[in-house]
């Protein structure tokens, strides 16, 4: 059940993504690139509209419940602490993001339009999650212990 | 500004879905729609734990597929860097956004719709560096 819900929002999510032109790039990099003389800033509109309605929809329909439908418990985020991990990981991603034009979502949409570019790219992602996951977390906790 | 190319309209509906698709995932399942921890996650290979966010993740390979195949017309997907600027990029976005915690989605539409401060300060710090590295990159000639 909870796999099906999953996937319809997945499908709507990645027809957000294609309908926005956010699988491109290029549109991407032309909203980032804005001293160019050509800046598109559309995307914009994007993240606007995104949270708009996400946070209407979390005031009025999830903040009342106790329980999600499909599964025993929330798991939202409880961290409150800006922290170093944070503001580095942001800087880190924002510099991928403006060099390439890709972020996570719109790279899973463009994975099978976008051709060998876009599959060296999604490796490379996964390579720095593998050693976010299991090289910098696990040397960290042994720092710290 | 370039006019020609400005769709704020496409963008908005576009962003409607996406917070709807959003929302949805957090009422059944309960979750953050954050593609990064979602992907994040499943790299952890808890069986467990895989087949939601294999699925959401599916769903979002096959959307413009199944999108461009109705209209007839696939989406574009223009890149114009080396392959050796897609390594590092895709390099520096994996490892960045679990370190920070979430990206575009996680941050940007369920933290930022939550109002959590920390989400706020993520998204306003990458989208600075972002845009400024758009802007050295595209100086440097690098795409």
């Amino acid at each position: 059940m909870r796999a099906l819900f999953a996937a319809i929002a997945g499908l709507i999510f990645g027809l957000g993504l294609t309908i926005s032109e956010m699988v491109n790039p290029a549109k991407v990099l032309a909203f980032l690139d804005i001293f160019s003389g050509a800046w598109d800033p559309s995307l914009m509109f994007v993240m606007g509209a995104g949270v708009v309605v996400y946070a209407a929809g979390y005031q009025i329909i999830v903040r009342r419940r106790e329980t999600p439908l499909v599964e025993p418990h929330f798991s939202i985020p409880v961290a409150h602490r800006i922290d170093p991990p944070l503001i580095g990981g942001a800087v880190i991603f924002g510099a991928g993001w403006g060099l390439v034009g890709l972020c996570p979502g719109p790279a899973f949409s463009a994975l099978l339009l976008g051709g060998t570019p876009v599959l060296v790219f999604m490796a490379a992602v996964v390579v720095g999650m593998v050693g976010f996951e299991w090289v910098w977390t696990p040397l960290r906790s042994r720092a710290n212990a | 500004m370039d006019w020609s190319n400005f769709t704020p309209i496409a963008a908005a509906g576009g962003g409607v879905l996406i917070g709807v698709a959003s929302l949805m995932l957090l009422l059944f399942n309960g979750r953050t729609a954050g593609v990064s921890g979602i992907a994040g996650g499943a790299i952890r290979l808890r069986l467990r734990d895989l087949d939601w966010r294999l699925a959401f993740l599916g769903g979002l390979v096959i959307a413009p597929l199944a999108w461009g195949k109705l209209r007839g017309d696939m989406p574009m997907v223009e890149i114009t860097g080396s392959l050796g600027l897609l390594i590092i990029g895709g390099l520096l976005v994996g490892f960045g956004t679990r370190l920070g915690s979430g990206c575009t989605s996680g941050h940007g539409i369920c933290g930022m719709g939550r109002i959590s401060v920390r989400s706020i300060v993520a998204v306003l710090t990458f989208l600075f560096v972002g845009v400024g590295t758009a802007t050295i990159a595209r100086i440097g000639g690098l795409f």
